[in-house]
């Protein structure tokens, strides 16, 4: 019965989350087309898909989240799912081009008729259809995440182990999409975007819309991770976190807990990919860099994970603190990015969340919080984990 | 020990090595339905890695290990082994720290354990009146709604124990459950054994004699992967061997 | 005459004036004058003048008059070597080589050549540089003679072949003859022989002038020169395995130099430290940095600047590490996860430090004379600095086995990772051996950047590189053991090199990451993993 409260107590906090994403999708899209400029609350242009930018960045935090602070798979390679989704969107846009590219060839992209192709590469077919696409973006990081989940998670690789492995796989994919004959367009990648679903992509009504789509996409990915991780699968998902090998001797197959959360997420991240490329205009193999993982595992981080609404939180702040400081002092960004690493690390394991809710104390000892910042806690006192025999 | 009908566990002649070190040297051992069999012998005499390869967590090198005198356990992996019905109580008390008690009683619950069924789950009437009684069991009824991870230690073995009972299993392994208990626990926890024990097989491993005579039971004495001695505890303390190499003069 | 004469006055008072080897060139530049004016007849014998003083001049001089190059300047009947350039011709000084600025072609005379000329000039040409004592002249020219294989170089080439020593040399002299003798009408057994000779080179060289005198060769010998093709081939396969090989201990030596400092610290202490990378960066950085010291302060000592910069790259980096695990590491020991996020942090700072301190731009660092250049070994070619790079990584291997397996530290180290509380009551300082271990797998990972600097370009992205393939390595040849890290570096890089030549570069190393990915899967622990209840954490 209490256990139940404390359910209604966090669907409430995720409905929350989402009353205000939606109001956000709606309050936007006002700000900047309604209100007219010159008046205090206008949203100028450029800030619309800066802002939508974010959101995706909180939309890939929180499935990192999902499988990092729930499940305890630290993944680097959801750079890899993200910019996958990125890539089948852009696939889509790129057809939508048609004639209007430099060599107004009405199927080939102008890459590829750069590179002198003739004919259309054999997965770039059905690209041309919305629908097909929309599909694609939820698939392929998915079978990425089934197949390489089915075969890690199976072979027991866990923690530091599952970490590097998943950080070559990213980087296995960058090196891939960085050679021309992939025919995803080499070095340049995916640009100069015409329209999507007919809207022109550069119009302020289109980004307005797109904006919009990634506040709700968000918003529902929220409900998604707040079912999720509610329901009893979730609680499993935290114990195998704390104690993968206690849940095997209950019954429980972690292998299969973690692979449905891995492709989830990746999932999510693809989603997120997705809305990505239409607003920034481009997608290239950059957006497979590891760095690119890692630095998203650390939103997670600043706003604290295992909640839902840290790492959006975290998200957003260090976007916005990347965007401010890229701007003012370029050269000052790493020394600030690198020292939050360290800094979170050390001082903030549980992140801005975990400031709050030191600032209100419930009820409940020191060890609670202790165990809640998601190790095992019997390791904590104790300097390195040394294996020992149990005799 | 050739016919293995009608037994609940059943080992034989199982032997595994680790980097040339025999942890089990054909070892031999059957528990009957409703039995409970207390196992004693020194560190290093292969106590926990005999449960390692009851549970399926090590396979061993040689031997027959079966369970309800038909399923091969050597074939299975930790988690079709617990879903059979054997319970495995760990020496150093591992519960969910970050889930509440309630909770980790739901975990342990037996119900369905695919990811569907888990996501779908909702707690029955049924269900929670099974962790009430468990949770009275256990005499944890009133911290039901704090995190495991507040317990004390002995608590822990407790709520374990419940977590073991919650899962309804056949025969359960129970790895020095006294350990760092008081006195009063301790015999709170023998009579608590002695009662499940009227329904279920149990297997006990214990360093703590005067509990192992509380419980009442037969006792086979390990040594160095073998066993050194059978028969009620009195038997077994009075063998010249156990003496020599186990309880010492 | 006029010139003549003015040349006299310049020689009389060059000799007036100038000291003895003054005199030897004013008196080339004479010789050389005097192919200038005058009939053909005049200028065959100014230029048996000049072939007559052996001059290593001579011949590019020959060569330009030969291919129209060689000019009269008109304001002062100066001989000089002139190619076609923006504004009219650009002049040299053929005496001293030194630039004459551009002339208007009309200031310009041309020395007019005919084909006897010609000839006569290749000869000469041949003469001086394939009967040269310089011995990369010869051969120079002996490639030259085998390119052009003109039939009238023939008399020469016997005659150079049977005065030369080298038999390098000599195999390409031999091979040149083979290709004059296939291209003229000698006997049909003379043309075998040539075949047999060249075919018995067993080389590269040789299977291409084979397959250059195919097409034109008699039918009677085209099966003999086909079946040299191929037993060369054979041979060339085989060679090009022992390359292949080659190259791959080359890598493997600088994965194993990156890895083995990994090894230790993730290895042996189990800490994932993502600024490793970093660590071999700072240590390339090292190696500048004392060049510059050693330049402004002991420029005689460049030669052996390595010598000073791996110590110093030790030290500097070893104590970097021994402050990163007492800043940083030593809170985080248990929690790897939490351990690999500030690690990567650090390695962000760090490379921004580096940029701004030295520049984002690649920082040259001067390889010393013994470790630049390229040898060949049978058919096997190789460069120094890679061999040395293979014999400094096998040097840190066995000192890194020495001191883990031979030294009280070492077996401090070994205590403290098998049970650091057991180490501790037995009076050992755990912090103090954390520290010093993880200071060790730093400076490891310092005298790696100096090797690297001398193949990598050392840029502050230098150690980013290496960070994934160094995980690479120990994860694949399992944790805890050097040995594995050893046969890891080897077999990864050996099989990157022999998937290259099939796959091409970046598709071996997706290959080799999809590889270990699988492998990881089938053996979570790597190759040598321990084995036993004890590795259960």
């Amino acid at each position: 019965m209490l256990t139940q409260m404390l359910f209604r107590a966090l669907d409430k906090k995720a409905m929350w989350l989402v009353a205000a994403l939606v109001f956000i999708a709606i309050a936007i899209p006002v700000a900047n087309l309604v209100i007219p400029e010159g008046n205090p609350l206008h949203l100028p242009n450029y800030m619309v898909p800066l802002l939508g930018k974010y959101l995706n960045y909180a939309l890939l935090a929180l499935a990192l989240d999902l499988v990092w602070g729930y499940c305890g798979i630290l993944s680097l390679g959801h750079a890899a799912f993200f910019a996958l989704g990125a890539y089948a969107m852009g696939m889509y846009l790129m057809r939508q081009i048609g004639a209007r590219g430099v060599y107004a060839n009405p199927v080939l992209p102008d890459f590829m008729v750069f590179l002198n192709y003739k004919d259309l590469p054999w997965f770039w077919h059905g690209f041309d259809l919305w629908w097909f696409a929309f599909l694609m973006v939820l698939f392929v990081p998915g079978l990425l995440a089934f197949a390489f989940g089915w075969f890690a998670f199976r072979s027991r690789v866990t923690g530091v182990y599952l970490s590097i492995i998943t950080q070559a796989m990213t980087y296995a994919l960058l090196l891939a999409f960085f050679r021309n004959d992939l025919g995803l367009g080499g070095n340049n990648g995916l640009t100069d975007f015409k329209d999507i679903l007919g809207f022109n992509v550069q119009a302020a009504t289109t980004r307005a819309g797109l904006f919009a789509a990634s506040a709700l996409a968000l918003a529902l990915a929220v409900i998604i991770c707040s079912a999720i991780v509610n329901s009893k699968l979730g609680k499993v998902m935290v114990a195998v976190r704390d104690a993968e090998s206690r849940t095997r001797f209950l019954g429980w197959r972690p292998e299969n807990v973690k692979l449905f959360a891995f492709v989830v997420s990746a999932v999510l991240a693809g989603i997120a990919g997705a809305l990505y490329t239409p607003q920034v205009g481009i997608i290239n193999p950059g957006e497979f860099d590891p760095a690119n993982s890692i630095e998203a595992v650390i939103w997670v981080a600043v706003g604290g994970r295992g909640t839902l609404i840290g790492p959006i939180i975290g998200a957003v702040l260090v976007n916005a603190g990347k965007s401010v400081f890229t701007g003012a002092f370029p050269d000052f960004w790493l020394y600030c990015l690198g020292g939050l690493f360290i800094f979170v690390t050390l001082f903030m394991p549980k992140g801005i969340v975990g400031l709050f809710q030191k600032l209100k104390p419930r009820k409940g000892k020191e060890a609670s919080s202790a165990a809640e910042a998601g190790e095992d806690p019997s390791t904590l006192p104790q300097p390195k984990p040394v294996p020992e025999p149990a005799e | 020990m050739t016919d293995k009908s009608g037994t609940m566990l059943y080992l034989n002649g199982v032997s595994v090595s680790f980097d040339g070190f025999k942890a089990l040297n054909h070892l031999s051992i059957i528990v009957h339905p409703g039995e409970m069999l207390a196992i004693i012998g020194p560190n290093g005499a292969g106590k926990t890695t005999m449960m390692d390869i009851i549970t399926g967590k090590t396979r061993p090198d040689d031997g027959e290990v079966y369970f309800d005198g038909r399923t091969d356990l050597t074939k299975l992996d930790e988690a079709q082994i617990a879903n059979l019905g054997i319970g495995r109580k760990f020496q150093k008390p591992t519960v969910f720290e970050s889930h509440t008690i309630w909770d980790n009683l739901v975990l342990a619950l037996k119900r369905p354990r695919s990811v569907l069924a888990a996501l779908l789950y909702s707690e029955s009437a049924e269900d929670k009146a099974r962790i009430e009684e468990i949770l009275d069991t256990v005499r944890l009824t009133a911290r039901k709604d704090e995190l495991a991870a507040d317990l004390s230690h002995g608590q822990k073995q407790w709520l374990e124990i419940g977590m073991l009972l919650a899962q309804d299993p056949k025969l359960l392994l129970v790895d020095e459950p006294v350990a760092g208990m008081t006195d009063a626990e301790t015999v709170e926890t023998a009579k608590l054994l002695k009662q499940i024990a009227k329904t279920r097989s149990v297997v006990v491993v214990e360093h703590d004699m005067s509990f192992v005579r509380e419980l009442g039971t037969r006792v086979t004495c390990l040594a160095e992967g073998s066993v050194l001695a059978e028969g009620s505890l009195d038997q077994v303390s009075a063998n010249p061997i156990v003496i020599e190499r186990y309880l010492g003069r | 005459m006029a010139t003549r004469f003015l040349t006299l006055i310049a020689f009389l008072l060059a000799v007036a004036l100038a000291p003895l080897p003054a005199l030897a060139q004013d008196d080339f530049a004479a010789q050389l004058n005097g192919l200038g004016p005058g009939s053909f007849a005049d200028r065959t014998k100014a230029m048996d003048v000049l072939v007559a003083t052996g001059d290593e001049r001579v011949p590019p001089v020959l060569q330009a008059l030969s291919d129209g190059n060689l000019y009269i300047r008109e304001s002062d009947g100066k001989v000089v070597i002139a190619t076609k350039a923006a504004g009219g011709l650009a002049v040299t000084d053929p005496v001293d080589g030194a630039d004459l600025g551009v002339l208007p072609s009309g200031e310009l005379e041309k020395i007019k050549t005919n084909n006897g000329l010609r000839g006569k000039i290749r000869t000469a040409i041949g003469k001086l540089t394939l009967l040269s004592p310089d011995q990369p002249t010869r051969l120079s020219a002996a490639q030259s003679v085998l390119k052009n294989a003109d039939p009238a170089m023939l008399e020469l080439l016997d005659q150079a072949i049977s005065a030369e020593a080298d038999a390098g040399i000599k195999s390409t002299m031999q091979m040149a003859r083979a290709v004059i003798v296939l291209k003229t009408d000698a006997s049909l057994e003379d043309k075998r022989a040539a075949v047999d000779l060249v075919v018995a080179q067993n080389n590269r060289a040789a299977q291409t002038v084979l397959r250059n005198t195919l097409d034109t060769a008699p039918d009677e010998l085209k099966p003999t020169i086909q079946t040299g093709i191929d037993s060369i081939g054979r041979t060339l396969a085989v060679w090009d395995v022992g390359q292949n090989l080659l190259y791959g201990l080359s890598l493997s030596s600088v994965l194993l130099l990156a890895a083995i400092g990994l090894a230790i610290t993730f290895g042996v202490m189990g800490v994932i430290n993502m600024a490793h990378g970093e660590m071999v960066m700072l240590g390339a950085y090292t190696t500048y940095v004392t060049q510059l010291v050693i330049q402004s302060v002991a420029p005689g000592l460049m030669e052996y600047s390595l010598a000073f910069a791996v110590p110093a790259a030790f030290l500097f980096t070893a104590l970097v590490g021994v402050g990163i695990e007492r800043g940083i590491i030593r809170w985080l020991y248990g929690r790897p996860l939490e351990t690999l996020l500030a690690t990567w942090g650090l390695s962000l700072v760090l490379q921004q430090l580096v940029r701004t301190i030295f520049g984002p731009t690649n920082k040259l660092v001067q390889p010393p004379q013994w470790m630049s250049g390229t040898f060949e070994l049978w058919n096997l070619s190789f460069t120094w600095n890679r061999l040395w790079i293979i014999v400094f990584a096998i040097a840190v291997f066995i000192a890194l086995q020495i001191i883990l397996n031979r030294t009280p530290l070492g077996l401090q180290m070994r205590a403290v990772t098998q049970n650091r509380r057991m180490a501790s009551a037995m009076g050992i300082r755990t912090p103090f051996v954390d520290a010093m271990t993880f200071g060790l797998g730093s400076g490891i990972a310092g005298m790696a950047g100096v090797a690297l600097s001398q193949i990598d370009n050392v840029s502050p992205n230098l150690g980013q590189g290496y960070i994934i393939d160094s995980f690479m390595v120990v994860v694949f040849g399992g944790v805890g053991n050097l040995w594995g890290t050893l046969i890891g570096a080897l077999s990864l890089g050996v099989a990157n090199k022999f998937l290259e030549p099939y796959a091409g570069a970046v598709l071996a190393k997706i290959a080799i990451l999809i590889l270990i990915i699988l492998f990881i899967q089938r053996r979570p622990r790597g190759l040598f993993a321990l084995k036993g209840r004890a590795v259960e954490s």
